[in-house]
């Protein structure tokens, strides 16, 4: 019974990893693709994780996935945070057809 | 049960060949930062799987220790895109 939860959450998490990576792959702009992938794939590793410590319980592997999870999670949204910004100051263009530049207006007051 | 987790490690390894193809081909070099990114921590899904194909316990030890490494890899690649120096 185990098992077949642990198999349904990894396989959720591999199909989340699948779009997020398509993102990465088929989409315009860098901040386009960093921000469908950065969550899809952070969601699908978190799932994965969880698939395997809903198979091993509370024991040394079951513990250790438990507590990767929260450091994935914050460590990859301040990674991409970071990074968004840091290609913002760069001076790398948005796509052509983008509408909205908010951070335009707050980068010159500085 | 252990052939569809076999098929998910290849679907995991095949994503891998994706964020390859974004390093080597991306137009500008956050596009290459970002592969690297995706990179790290599809990484640590594929240890978690290998746990399960496996057997061997120590390869979730290797997993925490990459996303650890992966985090900060892409902080010190986001302060030189902004053009900072790294004490700063």
């Amino acid at each position: 019974m185990n098992e077949t939860i642990s198999l349904v959450f990894i396989g959720i998490g591999v199909a989340f990893d699948f779009f997020g990576c398509l993102g990465l792959l088929r989409l315009p702009d860098v901040y386009n693709r960093l921000q469908a992938a950065t969550k899809s794939v952070t969601l699908g590793t978190w799932s994965i994780l969880f698939g395997i410590f809903i198979r091993y319980g509370f024991t040394g592997v079951g513990v250790k996935a438990l507590l990767c999870i929260p450091l994935i999670y914050f460590a990859a949204t301040v990674a991409a945070h970071a990074l968004m910004r840091g290609s913002y100051i760069f001076g790398i263009k948005m796509w052509d057809k983008s509408v909205a530049d908010d951070y335009k207006d707050e980068w010159r007051k500085k | 049960m252990t052939p569809l987790i076999d098929i998910f490690l290849y679907i995991l390894v095949g994503l891998t060949f994706f964020c390859l193809f974004r390093i080597i081909r991306g137009p500008t070099i956050a596009d290459r930062m970002v592969g690297i990114d995706i990179f790290g921590i599809l990484v640590v899904g594929i240890c978690a799987l290998l746990v399960i194909i496996t057997g061997r316990k120590f390869i979730i030890d290797i997993a925490i220790t990459w996303a650890i490494l992966s985090f900060i890899a892409t902080l010190t690649l986001a302060k030189y895109l902004s053009g900072k120096k790294l004490n700063e």
